[in-house]
């Protein structure tokens, strides 16, 4: 049944109609517990051009680990798409005795089936986190690489902020299916990830 | 027909209650390019929303190296020659390794001129190629204050490789901005899609 209000059609088979209701739409959520993984495999389809998942309070378990994330076209079986990509940061400690404004050459990735970094040398003072975002455009086309785009501010092992600026892109024509984010040696040990789709 | 709902209005007239939460980012309007000289914005600008988001998938040139760029217009899109300042800075690796780039373009940020800012450089033309990302425009309607604009994209390089370009700006008038148009540098936006969202 739908409903229609002064010849306007508001809700119509299951869904209301465009033009009504916001543009963000959550799709799914995921808490870190101790995890060695946080992966989403399902959800990430044609069904919106933009993805964004928002990444807050990542806690890992390991003083010094990188946060990474990697890409697969296979649902989750593997996830090793070949990205090229660019990372600089700005960096302030809370001594006030160091600032930066730099291009990282040792994480960005050219051709690589790495996992791209999103923050290296994560603290894991219990105060300590990482949170931020990662947007990936159209991930369903069959014509295009898949472009992303992440920031992120986090708290470093030696007490100093660092925000981080990712770009780049999945070099790949298929589909990219599934998303996974990992830490270069340990856990996960709490955060939340949100998965969005942009209509 | 009215929904009403423990004595709350939800719908009524055709249109949501102003009550209702509906999120904030509201789509407003699509235009899909296909060899398309320009994509302008005409309609929908205006006081309603405090700041306006245009979000690109996959815009691809027939020019190689061109870039995508924007002006707004005070007139309804009559005239798009907005006297602006801005600033552009990119970020570019490119696929085999050798190059690297973290540099302000000097050449292409515009000091109170009325020609079209850039979004993203150099862009590539092979069939797999193409530029995603976001502009947003604060407060166009304002007759108070300068529009001042953010945008940050990601996109393929020419060379082959990655290319991300960062712009802010503004437009110097207190005149309300109520048309934006898009073009490449040269030639047609041969595809892609670009959205505009209002920001409540």
């Amino acid at each position: 049944m739908g409903l229609i209000s002064n010849g306007t059609t508001i809700f119509d088979n299951g869904s209301m109609a465009s033009g009504f209701g916001g543009s963000l739409n959550f799709i799914s959520k995921v808490t870190a517990s101790s995890s060695s993984s946080i992966e989403f495999t399902s959800g990430i389809d044609s069904t919106y051009k933009e993805y964004i998942f928002y990444m807050v309070n990542i806690h890992t378990s390991g003083d010094g680990d990188n946060f990474q994330f990697n890409l697969s076209t296979d649902g989750g079986s593997t996830y090793a798409v070949t990205k090229t990509s660019t990372f600089f940061r700005a960096g302030h400690d809370e001594a006030d005795t160091t600032t930066e404004l730099t291009y990282i050459t040792g994480r960005d990735r050219a051709q690589s089936t790495l996992d791209q970094v999103l923050h290296q040398n994560l603290g894991t003072g219990s105060d300590e986190s990482m949170s931020g975002y990662l947007r990936i455009f159209n991930p369903a086309s069959t014509t295009f690489v898949k472009h992303f785009l992440s920031e992120v501010s986090a708290n470093n092992t030696n007490n100093k902020l660092e925000q981080n600026f990712i770009a780049g892109y999945a070099n790949t024509t298929s589909a990219i299916n599934a998303v996974k984010f990992v830490t270069s040696a340990n856990l996960i040990e709490s955060g939340d990830f949100l998965l969005f789709g942009v209509s | 027909m009215a929904v009403v709902s423990g004595g709350t209005t939800l719908i009524d007239n055709g249109a949501l209650d102003a009550g209702v939460p509906t999120g904030s980012l509201t789509l407003l309007s699509t235009q899909t390019a296909s060899a398309s000289a320009t994509i302008d914005f005409t309609s929908g600008i205006d006081s309603t929303y405090d700041s306006y988001v245009f979000k690109f998938y996959n815009i691809h040139p027939s020019a190689n190296t061109a870039a995508i760029q924007f002006q707004g217009s005070t007139d309804g899109g009559s005239s798009y020659g907005v006297t602006m300042t801005s600033t552009i800075f990119t970020v570019l690796h490119t696929e085999d390794g050798a190059e690297t780039g973290f540099t302000y373009q000097a050449g292409d940020d515009i000091a109170q001129g009325t020609g079209f800012m850039k979004l993203h450089r150099h862009c590539g033309i092979d069939n797999d190629m193409s530029q995603n990302g976001e502009l947003t425009i604060y407060n166009p309607s304002s007759t108070t204050f300068v529009k001042h604009f953010m945008s940050r994209f990601s996109g393929s390089w020419h060379a082959p490789g990655e290319m991300e370009n960062f712009t802010a700006g503004y437009f110097n008038t207190t005149s309300a901005v109520n048309a934006i148009q898009f073009k490449f540098s040269s030639g047609n936006i041969d595809d892609g899609i670009i959205k505009m969202y209002g920001v409540a």
